[in-house]
């Protein structure tokens, strides 16, 4: 056997053995019981975790008596409206714009930048912020970064902007920081959830001290998880067990990738490049501090002041009727379930999606489309 | 480049023929059953009734010729990159008409067609090496290409080279897709998700520390040595091409009108496949084979060990293993059972797109 295969083994058998899986889920039923409440409802916040949780079928083993809410965790799905809208009415001016592949079939008001793409304009899929320069490198064209996701792939653009882009290349930032929202969700009237599972990648960013001040002002607990199957049981079996104890505290369940204070050098490009701004989420609600865009200094790369964009061509269609009856926003806050969707599974496919949550891989709906939400197999 | 603006959006998908039409998903089927299909039902053969054609959706076609059956399968080819590791656009065409074949049954080609468009500037080396290995593939298959068709096309108005292949072959036995019921046991014949990922890989430019190479090659010997082992007990066969073992088993399990459940842990897979697919955000169920079989299986341990033994004595069948089994559930429904819980399996919905994080 290689090294590598060698090495592949000795990792799954840490982290993917269903002998300790199913030791955690027998846990994780007897702290349901002795709570004695039902339904425990918890909330994780971000797409991996509920594709890790899908992918490895684990709610067919979760005990009936926890209810894992899947929060607004998704940055494709919470993309707005105008933010789609900006980046294909760029593409239909003539600008080549780059950005992730699950970017492309998102709902803008119109049209999302397949539509756009279809009608003729340049859209490249990117696997990488650094592959959107090397392909503007390769060209004299005007290159327009569309870059979405949380602070984890925001650091990855701020890399590359302080990386001396050439001068032919934008960006246009729909990033988003998770934080200030996890503190919308806690305030929600009426909110169900008793505590959070935060995502171990951002984490790994941020480090886990940051959400302190938030359990403090909210009481809540915040458990932070890996992605694979057995972090998201003993994160799980961790966070149920805070609020059996009703003992609210940040525990750091994926040390061996979180830190308390995080990255230093990924938060310094980060916080160097890009501030935080309110915006709206898409369906969720305006975020006070929820989005990220480039710093003044950094306007020469920031696509919004290079460009004249002009939204308003696009609203010579209303968004059509079923995007009224759409209830992602609901879904995310963890209000409604897509089970309880009127479009869900019939005019919402993934082939032609009425709401972003159906578009991205990450997105509730398309993995409930996909893999049967919480199936009784 | 304002075209799209003043058009309704949302309903170009429904009017024209997409990208997604051709990944081999419900969309396909639907274009093939709603279009594609239309109007040749009602129209009469000399086979009459004993035709298994177009409705069946099978892999080939099979016509009753006295006591035996005429077997008849066509394909095109359109392949980027034309050269992959593994193999190339030739390769490619003889072994997925003959695979086509052994899949309903008929491992002995009587012989094959192929019509070729060349695009005005096509090298002709590189034209000279898809001879060679249809040559090749052709040896490994017993067979030959007995009648062809070539035509050249103006620069940028075909894509390099499109092949298209037919085969015939003769059989007494015919092996459906659609022969499955509860109680079966589901066989495949080795590893999976080789082909798409290796493409993948070399289309991206992506390099994994293990060399991934499709898994291109004509089945036929491996199916004639499991349906002689198993003496009636393979009732269902297909290979999980275009969508891969997921719309594979979709489409045996629809047809079939019962339910299957498949053991992820056993479903063998390399280790460069695996961390390729991961690193991708790919699934491996969803990624295109060429060179495997899904196989029902009817019968005791016995039976299915028999099976098991025929086809790992063979070079392309050393990996083989059960992965699963139909049992009494919802017609069409496929169930992974992952080792940590239970879900569906999912076909492939348009083009895979890469996932962000």
């Amino acid at each position: 056997m290689s090294e590598l295969a060698t090495f592949d083994a000795a990792r799954e058998l840490k982290f993917r053995d269903p002998a300790r899986a199913r030791a955690l889920a027998d846990a994780l039923e007897r702290l349901c019981t002795e709570t004695g409440r039902s339904p425990i409802s918890v909330m994780h916040v971000c797409g991996s975790h509920e594709q890790a949780i899908a992918k490895f079928g684990l709610r067919a083993v979760l005990p009936r008596a926890l209810d894992v809410i899947m929060g607004p965790g998704c940055p494709v799905c919470v993309t707005d409206l105008p933010e789609v809208d900006e980046a294909v009415v760029l593409a239909q001016d003539g600008v080549r714009v780059a950005t992730y592949g699950d970017m492309l079939k998102v709902p803008g008001t119109a049209y999302s930048l397949a539509d756009a793409k279809g009608a003729g304009a340049r859209v490249d899929v990117v696997y990488s912020a650094t592959e959107a320069v090397e392909l503007a490198r390769d060209t004299t064209e005007e290159v327009v970064f569309f870059a979405s996701g949380f602070e984890t792939t925001a650091v990855a653009t701020a890399a590359i902007i302080l990386d001396d882009p050439p001068p032919n290349f934008s960006v246009l930032s729909a990033h988003k920081y998770i934080p200030p929202v996890m503190e919308i969700v806690a305030e929600m009237p009426g909110t169900r959830v008793e505590g959070f599972l935060a995502a171990g990648h951002a984490a790994t960013i941020t480090g886990w001290a940051i959400f302190e001040r938030f359990v403090e002002r909210h009481r809540i607990p915040v458990v932070v998880a890996g992605f694979e199957p057995l972090d998201i049981l003993a994160g799980l079996v961790k966070l149920v067990e805070l609020v059996r104890d009703r003992t609210p505290r940040v525990v750091n369940m994926f040390p061996r990738c979180v830190t308390a204070g995080g990255n230093r050098n990924a938060q310094e490009q980060l916080w160097r490049v890009f501030r935080t701004t309110g915006g709206r989420w898409r369906g969720i609600a305006h975020v006070p501090n929820g989005n990220l865009r480039l710093r003044d200094e950094f306007s020469h790369v920031d696509a919004r002041t290079r460009f004249r964009i002009d939204l308003q061509r696009l609203w010579t269609h209303a968004p059509s009727a079923l995007t009224q009856l759409c209830i992602c926003g609901d879904i995310m806050a963890g209000i409604a379930s897509p089970s309880t969707c009127r479009l869900f599974g019939r005019e919402c496919v993934p082939d032609s999606p009425v709401g972003a949550c159906m578009v991205s891989s990450e997105g509730t709906c398309r993995i409930w489309h996909q893999y049967g939400g919480h199936p009784q197999l | 480049m304002n075209s799209a603006v003043g058009t309704p959006p949302g309903t170009s998908a429904d009017r024209a023929v997409t990208l997604k039409h051709g990944a081999g998903g419900r969309a396909m089927r639907r274009l093939i059953e709603e279009t594609l299909t239309a109007g040749y039902a009602a129209l009469a053969t000399p086979g009459g009734d004993r035709v298994i054609g177009l409705a069946a959706m099978d892999d080939g076609a099979a016509i009753p010729l006295g006591d035996a059956w005429l077997v008849v399968t066509t394909d095109a080819h359109v392949i980027h990159p034309i050269v992959f590791p593994g193999g190339d656009i030739g390769r490619l065409a003889v072994c997925g008409t003959v695979n086509d074949l052994a899949m309903m049954g008929a491992t002995e080609p009587l012989g094959l067609t192929c019509a070729m468009i060349v695009e005005d500037g096509f090298p002709r080396t590189e034209l000279e090496r898809v001879q060679r290995s249809m040559v090749e593939a052709c040896r490994e298959a017993g067979t030959t290409v007995v009648t062809g068709d070539t035509k050249v096309m103006g620069r940028g108005e075909v894509d390099g080279l499109v092949l298209s292949t037919t085969g015939i072959a003769v059989t007494r036995t015919i092996v459906s897709d659609a022969g499955l019921r509860p109680g079966d046991r589901l066989i495949i014949t080795g590893t999976i998700a080789d082909h798409g990922i290796a493409l993948m890989a070399k289309r991206h430019g992506l390099a994994f520390d293990e060399e991934l190479r499709s898994d291109v090659a004509p089945l036929n010997g491996l199916v004639r040595s499991a349906l002689a082992a198993a003496g009636g007990a393979i009732v269902a066969m297909k290979d999980p091409t275009r969508g891969g073992v997921a719309s594979c088993l979709h489409e045996m399990a629809d047809k079939s009108r019962t339910c299957v459940v498949i053991h992820e842990s056993v479903v063998p897979m390399t280790a460069g496949v695996r961390s390729a697919a991961e690193l991708l955000g790919l699934d491996p169920f969803q990624i295109a084979n060429e060179g495997k079989a899904i196989m029902g299986v009817r019968g005791d341990d016995a039976a299915v060990a028999c099976v098991l033994t025929a086809l790992r004595a063979h070079a392309l069948g050393r990996d083989a293993a059960v992965i699963g089994e139909c049992v009494d559930g919802p017609a069409g429904r496929v169930v992974l059972d992952t080792g940590f819980g239970r879900r569906l399996m999912s076909e492939v919905e348009g083009d895979p797109l890469p996932r962000i994080c």
